[in-house]
Formats: structure tokens, sequence, C-alpha cells
């Protein structure tokens, strides 16, 4: 195998992009994106306006820099004109006040450069946390209905995005601003006709460079779209490798590749030339605003309009004013982006929470075990009901069985009891008691639950095995290892119990089926939800799993997700799931008896 | 990178040439601008000159940008050529090579690393090209110009010049030092947050089960501190990187006006102008220097990424395949139908253990023969020889008589219909899906609805569109079983000799595996079925079962004779069925 960490497949992908030329995704509304992200980040406020300030200063500093070094190259001048040479005295004066200058200028942009680098990591780190925060505060309504990559990606690339952007574009806006506004005061301070003139030139210049970036933009935008089928190509027939291979399909794909790769190729170039041209444009517009300004200026000058200093303040202005432009231009793109995606990030922050349970009273510590189900009405969503008024008593230590075909909706009496689902009306009662008067913590403490899709964490076998319980002792924990018969094959382990789960320790199938078992005997609740495993594990384990079990339920009451023929033929009561709703219930005689459901699925199954 | 620079094309190289000399061209007029901008400077300041004299420089200074102009766009034009054609050549090659691999070579680099390599490192690739004609090429030789350029001038500057490339280099090793080595692992800590939180979203319910939220949290938080204390450090490293550069450059021409007030001082009154107008351009010529030697330090800190990426593409191009086809159209005449495994060995390349060890049997044409044993034992693998998936390292397989090293790939593959047990389906319509590898047949539509009958596929007709419903990208927008029976229709379209179900039938839900194994019964009475699976239900009325345990037939029989003279295979079955059941057949 390779060793190359791959970290390119697990990454949600990115929706914006950054850069230069990448087409930014657009926000819905950018100023009230940047509201609310000025509103989360309220105890960064006096930072911020340190930065503002920074940033002003540095660029003042920048527009007086160019005045300096001129007085100084003046000051050269004239003792090269002056028999008595150049006034050292003075000259140096000047130079070290630029050297002040240009020192403060780099303490202020480090500084504001230092402060936001800090306080763009404090709120990234408590968005993700708040994302991470509010994930456990939200009905798994929300999950259940939306992947996981999405949710996902607002923790990781949007917020990464609203990072980077305030990392490196907010100094660098405020600096661009300042020094644009500053340079066009200083220019229409200095002699309005040549302001006019420098801007009217920039102005001509960035309305011909508005055509390619409209252009490139189209190109960009295509590039990226044929860019993403391609290797969604790729990655689809990749996969699928031993399919196109048994089909002999390698040509058909190779040809249905080409044409995907020549359409790239075409637009690719386009987008990839015509972004490498805005560079050459903007200094070329540099250079015609200086010619224009040393035309007009020294045609001015020489009539003794104007004296010749002006004329060499505004070269540099000249810079000052088109450096800022280009600088604008590039951080508006990253600034749309970093504005949709903080818009996804407050959304979601935004979303409908669990319903507080800080005024329930009752509590329950432990349970007998009697539940009951009284006329429950549920549905996943309003428009269709797939529980009509579903009434079912289990008394303490009975097993209830839930069937039906894949995909009925077995999961349903699970959710509805682990309170991970509400019902539209009708109540389930623990011991007498309704459960939705209890908090979902206590509802929760009273049930273990093993499911089919066994998880596993990060972590080590022991946090793993006492998950929820973490103050369990060690005596519980190897107790419950050796009660599944993991205990020894733990033991092997380099690490034993502390070895951390992780890509390099492979568990098989049915270990993982068997830790998740002693995690429930660990918990030890006095109820029990089931989920029995119809994946694959070899005959040993499997055996070993029924067993563990079987052990478990006994003396519980337990709801069975079953598979197996004497599970389901030892039940108390068999719930059988059709599309959701529960169409018979009863023992196995009782309902074979029946000759509805159940009978069906029974021949079908076990015939 | 050698060996992809092999792949550009005469042409490519002659515009790699033609763009050198455009960016000699380019250099040059970038520098001849900078005089004309100092001829024009003075002429304004000197006062001596005329308006049609600055109107003469200036509309020279122009022609010279203009000219900077057309060369960058010859340059970006070259550059986007070679960048974007080389990265399509190699992305072509590429797919053709990957396609030629067998599953060992696929398994070597893993599909995830191939489908980086054609993607990323291939992106990675094109933008050092693109960037490196614009910039990588243009930095030497504007350095090595600007250089001899003012090489001859007074060696203060050119001392203060030196001391100015050494602190960027001194400002660029701190940063590679200290701050690269975070960038670096942000990736892994970013993982490392994308991990945690998967592992609480896939777990929602474990974890409201067991009120571990908390647990979670807390581990998501020890994931976060980690990545922002990392960002923390490395981007307030990076924020000295702009002021001192800034820094770095303004204190150069600053120098130069400096040490200019003592040079100029010391020279006589005639020599004094030629000096002044020297250290005018000096000035402009050192920043060139020092910017050329900037963007000479990026290509070496972005370079070697490019490097690694040209590297890793390099590797899967020089791969040759291990498995070669044969010749052979045709299997034996008469023969149809047939698999014959002769005492077949097969491990893994660098693998300690065989997967498989002498393992013969045969089927016969219209048999059913079933493939049952724990997992690990070595079932899949078994049929996974007959299309080449793998090659056998000791032993032999032959279909229809003829060994299947033998065959053309064609000619072997369209005896087969092969199911994989995660079922595969491909973006499009259903129709593709069904017919792929075997396009353009006359009757085509016919066929169609028959496979997808036959594979109790009918779902399709409630679908928009019918034989022709959209196909999202992994078939997400059907479930397991459906798509299951989609890729079943596609093994039937072909109408193969044999079909092999690699435990294809795990997806289905009872009823279903049963109807469809009725069906496959009724309509294909003439096809050899090969048949892996784990329950004993799908397999129990095959012609032949073969119970495998740890790479090893260990017996071969149908179902009531393995329940007596087999200890796995009983073992197997009684952890399947009841009691009566093992008792009743």
């Amino acid at each position: 195998m390779n060793e190359e960490k791959e970290t390119v497949i697990r990454t949600p992908p990115r929706r914006g992009h950054m850069g230069r030329m990448d087409v930014a995704e657009k926000p819905k509304s950018m100023k009230r994106a940047i509201v609310s992200l000025l509103r989360y980040s309220k105890r960064y406020w006096p930072a911020f306006i340190a930065v503002l300030l920074l940033a002003i200063g540095a660029s003042v500093l920048a527009i007086l820099g160019p005045n300096l070094i001129k007085e100084i190259t003046n000051s050269i001048l004239d003792g090269v004109r002056s028999p008595l040479g150049i006034d050292v005295e003075k000259t140096v004066k000047l130079c070290v006040t630029l050297v002040v200058m240009y020192s403060l200028s780099m303490i202020f942009g480090y500084i504001q450069g230092f402060i936001m680098a800090t306080v763009t990591q404090r709120i990234s780190r408590s968005l993700r946390s708040d994302i991470s925060r509010k994930i456990d505060r939200m009905p798994l309504r929300y999950f259940d209905t939306t992947s996981y990559g999405d949710t996902l990606s607002r923790a990781t690339n949007d917020v990464d995005l609203i990072e980077i952007t305030m990392n490196r574009s907010v100094g660098q806006l405020i600096g661009a601003v300042t020094q644009f506004f500053g340079s066009i005061i200083m220019m229409f301070y200095t002699n309005y006709i040549l302001a006019f003139a420098v801007i009217g030139t920039t102005l001509v210049g960035f309305f011909l460079m508005s055509v390619i970036i409209k252009r490139s933009q189209k190109y960009f935008l295509r590039q990226q779209q044929e860019l993403g089928a391609l290797n969604g190509r790729i990655e689809e027939v990749f996969s699928a490798h031993n399919i196109v291979k048994a089909y002999g399909a390698e040509e058909k794909e190779k040809k249905a590749f080409d044409k995907l790769n020549l359409r790239l190729r075409a637009s690719a170039w386009k987008a990839q030339f015509l972004s490498g041209l805005m560079m050459p444009f903007m200094g070329f517009i540099g250079d015609l605003a200086f010619v224009v300004v040393t035309v007009i200026g020294g045609a001015m000058a020489f009539s003794g309009k104007i004296t010749f200093g002006v004329v060499i303040a505004f070269i540099s202005y000249v810079h000052l004013f088109t450096n800022p432009l280009t600088q604008l231009a590039n951080t508006i793109s990253s600034l749309q982006s970093a504005s949709a995606a903080s818009e996804r990030v407050f959304e979601f922050l935004a979303n409908e929470e669990l319903p507080s349970e800080a005024d329930k009273t009752a509590f329950l510590p432990t349970a007998k075990g009697d539940v009951r189900f009284e006329n429950v009405r549920f549905g996943y969503t309003p428009e269709k009901e797939i529980m009509h008024g579903f009434t079912a008593h289990a008394l303490p230590g009975q097993k209830v069985a839930i069937v039906g075909p894949t995909g009925a909706g077995k999961t349903t009496i699970v959710n509805l009891l682990m309170r991970f689902y509400e019902p539209d009306s009708g109540k389930i009662y623990v011991d007498g008691v309704d459960i939705s008067t209890l908090t979902r913590k206590n509802v929760r403490d009273l049930f273990g639950m093993v499911l089919q899709d066994t998880w596993l964490f990060n972590g080590t076998i022991r946090e793993n095995i006492a998950y929820g319980k973490a103050d369990a002792d060690e005596a519980t924990v190897v107790a419950a290892a050796k009660a599944v018969g993991l205990h020894h094959y733990i033991t092997t382990l380099p690490k034993g119990y502390d070895t951390v789960l992780d890509g390099n320790v492979s568990l098989s199938v049915g270990q993982k089926q068997l830790m998740t078992i002693a995690r429930a005997i660990v918990e030890n609740a006095p109820l029990l939800i089931l989920d029995e495993a119809t994946s694959s594990v070899d005959t040993r384990t499997e055996l070993l799993i029924q067993r563990a079990m079987d052990a478990l339920t006994e003396d519980r009451t337990s709801f069975v997700i079953a598979h197996r023929l004497s599970t389901i033929k030892n039940a108390d009561l068999i719930l059988v799931i059709q599309d959701g709703n529960i169409v018979e219930q009863g023992t196995h005689e009782e309902l074979l008896e029946k000759s509805g459901s159940y009978a069906e699925l029974y021949r079908s199954q076990f015939n | 990178m050698g060996r992809l620079l092999k792949e550009l094309s005469r042409k490519e190289w002659a515009m790699f040439f033609a763009g050198l000399v455009i960016v000699a061209l380019q250099v040059w007029a970038e520098l001849e601008l900078i005089e004309r901008m100092q001829d024009i400077t003075l002429l304004v300041t000197g006062a001596s000159g005329t308006t049609a004299e600055i109107l003469v420089a200036g509309l020279k200074m122009l022609l010279l940008a203009a000219l900077g102009v057309v060369c960058a766009v010859g340059v970006g034009f070259f550059g986007a050529q070679i960048g974007t054609g080389l990265s399509y050549r190699l992305r072509d090659k590429l797919f053709a090579k990957v396609q030629s691999f067998s599953m060992e070579e696929i398994n070597h680099f893993s599909t995830a690393s191939l489908i980086t390599r054609s993607t990323n490192d291939i992106s990675q690739v094109q933008t050092l090209i693109t960037m490196g004609m614009m910039v990588a090429l243009r930095a030497p030789v504007m350095a090595v110009w600007a250089i001899t350029k003012v090489a001859t001038k007074n060696w203060q500057w050119t001392l203060a010049t030196g001391v100015a490339v050494l602190a960027l280099f001194a400002l660029l090793s701190t940063v590679f030092l200290f701050a690269v080595p975070r960038f670096k692992k942000i990736q892994k800590l970013t993982d490392d947050i994308n991990e945690r939180m998967r592992e609480s979203l896939t777990g929602l319910r474990v974890v409201r089960a067991y009120n571990a939220e908390e647990f979670q949290e807390e581990k998501f938080e020890r994931a976060n501190v980690a990545l922002a204390k990392n960002n923390l450090v490395a981007h307030r490293i990076m924020a000295a990187m702009a002021p001192v550069m800034t820094g770095i450059m303004s204190g150069l021409s600053l120098s130069i006006y400096w040490i200019g007030i003592y040079l100029i001082n010391a020279v006589s009154t005639a020599e004094k102008v030629m000096l002044y107008s020297e250290m005018i351009i000096f000035s402009s010529y050192a920043i060139q220097i020092v910017m050329s030697f900037m963007m000479l330090s990026f290509a070496f800190i972005m370079g070697p990424r490019a490097f690694v990426a040209a590297k890793r593409i390099a590797e899967v191009l020089g791969t040759t395949p291990k498995i070669l086809e044969g010749g052979r159209e045709e299997g034996l005449d008469g023969v149809k139908g047939e698999v014959i495994f002769e005492d077949v060995s097969f491990r893994y390349p660098d693998a300690e253990n065989p997967v498989l060890e002498h393992i013969s049997f045969r089927a016969e044409r219209g048999e059913t023969v079933a493939f049952i044993g724990s997992t690990g034992s070595g079932k899949s693998t078994v049929v996974n020889l007959i299309p080449r998936f793998f090659d056998v390292t000791e032993g032999a397989v032959y279909v229809d008589g003829v060994n299947v090293k033998d065959y053309k790939n064609q000619a072997l593959v369209k005896k087969i219909g092969y199911i994989s047990q995660r079922a595969v389906l491909f973006s499009g319509d259903v129709k593709g899906n069904v017919v792929y590898g075997s396009e353009g047949q006359a009757d085509e539509r016919e066929k169609v609805r028959r496979a997808l009958d036959i594979a109790s596929a009918s779902f399709v007709y409630d679908k928009d569109g019918q034989e022709s419903a959209f196909v999202a990208r992994e078939g997400a927008n059907f479930s397991g079983g459906q798509k299951q029976r989609l890729s079943i229709a596609r093994a039937l379209y072909k109408e193969p000799e044999i079909l092999i179900f690699d435990d294809s039938f795990s997806a289905l839900d009872y009823k279903t595996d049963k109807e469809l194994r009725a069906a496959l019964k009724r309509e294909l009475k003439g096809t050899t079925v090969l048949i892996v699976a784990q329950r004993i239900g799908t397999i129990m009325d095959a012609d032949k079962i073969v119970v495998l345990d740890e790479g090893k037939v260990v017996a071969i029989g149908k179902h009531r004779e393995l329940l007596t003279t087999s200890k796995v295979y009983r073992e197997i079955a009684s952890s399947q069925l009841s009691e009566e059941e093992l008792s009743d057949e």
C-alpha cells in the first residue's frame, strides 16, 4: 500500500475558491454577512479599532514617504549644482527622519498583522467550537435530512475561508482604502488639473481591464466546471476499476474522458492566458499615467504655471493611486467568498435548537422496565404520518422483537424511545412515567443501545468500552471485555486497554460489534435497545455475539431489531413494521395464525 | 520532473525557447523603461528640457512599455499553451495507464492515491509551468541583466544591494524554518478536526444515547485548540513578511541615497552630475535585482511541492501492468460456459501467506456453483481470478478449455458477467448503465427491458423517464438494493456464458434475493452461475457448493451432503438456520 497520506478525498470539497482570478461565490447579502460576523466578534472590537488605526497610520506613512525621498534627492541635486557640495547635515537629517518613518511603518504593519492573526485565530476557533456545540443542541431531524458533508464543510472550509480572508485581506483593504483616498486628497490638494489627468487615465485603463476580467471570469468559471466534471469522472471510473475491466469498457471510458479532457484544455488555456494578462496591463496603466503626468506637468512647469516639485510629487502619487486599485480588485473577490462562507456558518448557528429542559423536575433514577406506548402518532414529515395511534405494552423483563423488510423503518421505534424524535401525539411511559416529562439525558440513561453500524471512536479501547461512563473502574471494563470474549485479544495488543483505535489497529467487523456490546454491559442500563447484526462475520464471532447479546437481554426489558429466527420466536411481543407503520403485533404463534404480513415475511425469509 | 519534461512536444519546446527569447526582450524593455523614466525625471527636474523633448521621451517610454506588455502577452500565451498542453497530455496518458492496470497495480497505489495523482498533482504541475514561465524564467534573466548593468558602478552601492539580498534571504529562511513546518501541519490538523466532527456526526445517535456529548466536545476542542495554536504561531510569523520586505526595499533605496551623499561630495563638480544620475538609475536597478531574488526564492519554496507532484505522476506512468493479454479470440470448439480451477494458489505481492492454496474444482455449462466460508476464507478471491483482476501465483484457471492468460482481454470478459459486492453505478442514465461495455446493439431497448425484468428491477418503470431515468453520481438516487439489481441487469444484458455474483446478494433483502434467484433459474438455463455468498439461504439449492476455510477447499458437495460431511459447513449453517430447519431438510 502506498504510504503517502491522501487527504484530498477525505476533506469535503471546497465551495469557494481563493486567489486572484477565481470566480467568487456571491453572498446573498454581503452587508448582512459582514454585520453578523462583526456582531459575533464584539469582544474584539477594540482590537479591530487598533488594527484600523495602525493600518491607517502605516498608509499615511507610505503616502508621506515618497515626499521625503524627493526632498532628499532635491537636496542632493541642489548640492550637485552648487559649488558648496551637498548639505550633508540637512540631508542626513532627512535620511534619519525617513528611517524613523520606515521603521514606524514597519512596526505598525507588523503589530497590525500580529493583532489580526491573533484575533482571526480566536474567532475561527470559537466559530468551530460553537458549531461543534451547536450540533449537540440540534434535533437529530436536521442531521437525518442534511448530509454530514454539509455540516463538516461549514465547520472546516467555510471557517477556513473566513479565517484566511480576515487574516490576509482586512489589513490590506484598510491600507488600500486609506492609500487610495489619501492619494486622491493629496493630488487635488497639489494640483487639480494633474489630478484629473491621472484619475482620467487610470479610469480609462481600468475600464479596459474590466473587459478582460469579465472575459477571463467567464473562462475561469468554465474551466472550473470542466475541471470539476473531469475530476468527477476520474474519481468515478477509478473507483469502479473492476467493473470497467470486467465489462471491457476501457476504450469507451477513454473516449469519454478524451472529450472532457479536450474541452478542459480549450477553456483552461484561455483562462490561464487571460488571467496572466492582468499584471502587465496594470503595469502599463501605471506607465501611461506616468507619461501623462510628466508631459502635461512638464508643459505646465515650463510655462511656469507650476513648480517642478509638483511634477515630482505627482510621479509618486501615480503609484500610490494605482497600486491600491489593484489590491482592492483582488480583495473584493475574496471578501465576497468569505461573506458567502460566513453566511453559511451563521445560518447553521441560527438553526432551531432542541427545546430547553431546564423546567423539568421529574426524575427516574432507575426503572423496573414497564414500557407502554399509548396512542402514539408520528411522522418524519407533517404530511406523511407513518404511525397512526400505536399502542403496545411490554412488561418488565420482556423481549420485544421488531421485524420487517429492509428499509421498512424499524428504527422509528428506537428514535421515539430514545427521544431522538418526539411523537406528534400520544405518550410513551416507562414505569408509568411519561418520558416527555423527563429530561432527555435521564431517558437515555435508562436505555442501553447497541446499533448495527458499530460506531467506535478514535480513542483508547478503555475509553470506547467505558463510553458515557467515564468513572467506570478497571474491573468493570475488564469484566465487560471478558463477557464478550475480547479480553484475551485486547491483552495481545501492545498497549492492551490503552491501545488507541485509529487507522493502525484494524478490528474486524465482529470485534467491533463485540466492543459495542461490552459498552452496553458497562453502562448497565435497566432497558435495552439492540440491533442484531446482518453483516458478515465469521461463524465463531457470530456465536460469540449472539451469546453476548442473549446474556445482555436477560432480565431486562429489551427492544430488538431482529433478524434471527430464534430471537423472533422467543420474543414476548413481535412488532411487524411495513412502510414505517406498525402493521401487526403479537407473539409468533398468534401472528402466524393471522397469516398476514408476518406470516408472509416469515415464509419468504426462513423457508 | 525530467520524466515529465520528455512529454513536451517539439512544438512546445519551440514555444519554450521562443518564450525564453521573448522574456529576454521583455527584460530589456523593462530595464530600458527604467532608464527612460529617469531621463524624463531628469528632464523635468533639471528644467533643461522642453515640452517637446519630454513628449518624445514619453512616447519612447510608452513604446517600451507597450513592447513590455506585448512580450508579457507572448510569454503568457506560450506559458498557458505549454502548461495546459502538458497537463492535457499527462492527464491523457495517466488515464490510459490506469485503465491498463490490473487490480494489483490499483491496490499498490490505492484508488484514492491514483485519483489525487490524476487531479491535484497534475494541476500543481500545470501551475508550476505556467507560473514558472512568467516568474521563474524572468527573474534570473532580470537579475543577471540588471547586475551586469550596474556591476561597474561603485562598490559601496553594490555592497548595500548585497546586504539587502542577504537580509531578504535571512527573512525568507526564518519564515521557511519556523512557519513552513507549521503550514505543513495545517492540513493534518484540519484533517483531525474533520475526523473528530465526522465521528461525532456519524455517531450522533450513540453519542446521545450515552449522554457523551461533552466527552465528544472536549475531544473536538482539543483538536480545535491544537489547530488554532499552530495557526497562530504560523500567521504571527507570516505577519512579519510584508512589512519587513517593504522595509528592506525602502531601506535599500534610502541607503543608496545616503551613501550617495558622501560619494557625490567626494568627487569633483564635473563628475557630480554624472554620479547623481548613476545613483538614481542604480536605485531602480537595485530594486529590480532584489525583487528578482525574491521571486526566485518563492519559486524555490513553491517548487518542491510541484516536484513531488511530478514525481508521483512519473511513478504511475513508469509502472508497467503485470497482467498482459494473450491472443486468443475464442475458447475450444464446442466448449461453452465451463470454468476449471487446476491446483490454483494465489498470494498478494509481498504478502507473507497465500490467500488461496491448491484450489481445484470445475463448473460445467448451466451449473450453479456456490462458494461459502467465513470472512478471510478467500471465497471472493477465487472468482476474481476468472476475469483476471489478479493472476494466479501457481496453477491455472481455464475458461472454455483455454487458460485465461491466453485470451485477449475483450474476448475473455465477453464471456463473463461480473457483479461486484458493492454495487457500482455510473452517473448518466439507467440504460447507459445496463448496456455498459456492450453499447450499440440493434435491439437495445428490448434487451434492456428483458435484463431489467429478470433482475427484478421493475422499479425503474416508476421513475421519470423509465429506462432513461437519471442516475446520480455513485447512483446516490437509488437505494442499496436497487443499485444491486441494476448492476445485475448490467451483467444479464451481456448474455454472458458465465455469471459471477461476487457476494452481490447480501445487499438484498431475503424476499428479493429469493425472487431474483428464482428468475435467474427460470430464464438462464444454459448459463453457468458462480455465487459467492454469506447466507446459506442464497446457496442452499446450488448444484455444487465449495466450502472454503483459510484459503483451502475443505469440502465440495450439495447442501444436504455437506450438512453431514463438513464440519465447517455445518457450523455456518447452524449459526443461520434454526434447529428445525436444519433437520427439516
